[in-house]
């Protein structure tokens, strides 16, 4: 599956119980979308990343989304009052939705949980991969995430624009 | 002993768990073979009794006995390290600690 090279619409249900589309964020210089899931333990020992990324360039109004497209009926623990019980108990500050449909996840070409695909005021592509280089904070050498918003922000090319996702696969419905 | 190690393609943590295995049983002067099995299918994880991947047992014991219950599943399993981080691989501790 190829990755997508501009942000997909989207119109999905978030664990605050609205719906949230790609035309509310039009005025994020940098969104970012995660593909995640709650029981996955590589999406466990980066969330806390992620989440803090958000509040870090929430002033300069660098949004980042989570989306969740699991088949719910295999692996329960993904349902969508599981993903609102989830994100309650990780206090996300980033907006988490619900891709039941799987027609986002699809559109990227997400393969991994948690993928990120950062995009640029434009909506064009700038950045997709992995969060950093080590799902043991302590041991990480290479911001990958960070460094693509800052390069966005800056209206800059990221120095590093692609990275294989470590994790969990996404859980297709058959 | 015996030492079994039951893992699912899909979850990239099996080579990490198993070369910490392979490490733990050395280190103890365990020249043990590991029976290895791929589950393949989720009729082969509820045949098991594979709550996810990587999955250890020793002597028929689950290195996580806590984590032993969650449903069989084609998945990755969610350890918990000594400081409760979670993590797709489980400590070293936890692994010495099952050993007989």
């Amino acid at each position: 599956m190829s990755v997508i090279e501009t942000a997909p619409a989207f119109d999905l249900p978030g664990v605050d119980r609205r719906n949230h589309s790609l035309a509310e964020y039009a005025d994020a210089p940098v969104l970012v979308l995660v593909q995640s899931c709650n029981h996955c333990p590589y999406v466990l020992a980066w969330e806390d990343r992620i989440n803090e990324l958000q509040r870090q360039y929430a002033g300069q109004g660098v949004r980042i989304v989570a989306i969740s497209s699991n088949d719910a009926d295999a692996y329960p623990a993904d349902s969508f009052e599981a993903m609102v019980e989830h994100a309650r108990e990780a206090t996300y500050v980033i907006d988490y939705l619900y891709d039941e449909s799987q027609i986002v996840a699809r559109a990227l070409g997400a393969e991994r949980t948690p993928e990120a695909f950062v995009f640029d005021a434009d909506r064009a592509l700038v950045y997709h991969g992995a969060v950093d280089d080590n799902r043991n904070e302590a041991d990480v050498t290479a911001h990958y995430l960070r460094d693509a918003i800052e390069a966005a922000l800056a209206g800059e090319t990221p120095p590093v624009a692609d990275t294989a996702p470590v994790g969990c696969t996404v859980k297709w419905r058959s | 002993m015996k030492v079994e190690f039951l893992f699912w393609e899909g979850c990239p943590s099996y080579p990490e768990a198993r070369e910490l295995l392979e490490a733990v049983l050395t280190e103890h002067g365990l020249e043990q073979p590991i029976d290895v099995i791929e589950v393949l299918t989720q009729h082969d994880a509820v045949r098991l009794a594979f709550p996810g991947s990587p999955t250890i047992r020793i002597d028929g014991r689950d290195v996580d006995e806590a984590g032993a219950l969650s449903p069989p599943s084609l998945t990755c399993r969610v350890y918990r390290l000594p400081d409760g981080r979670p993590s797709p691989v489980p400590s070293r501790q936890q692994l010495e600690e099952a050993l007989p």
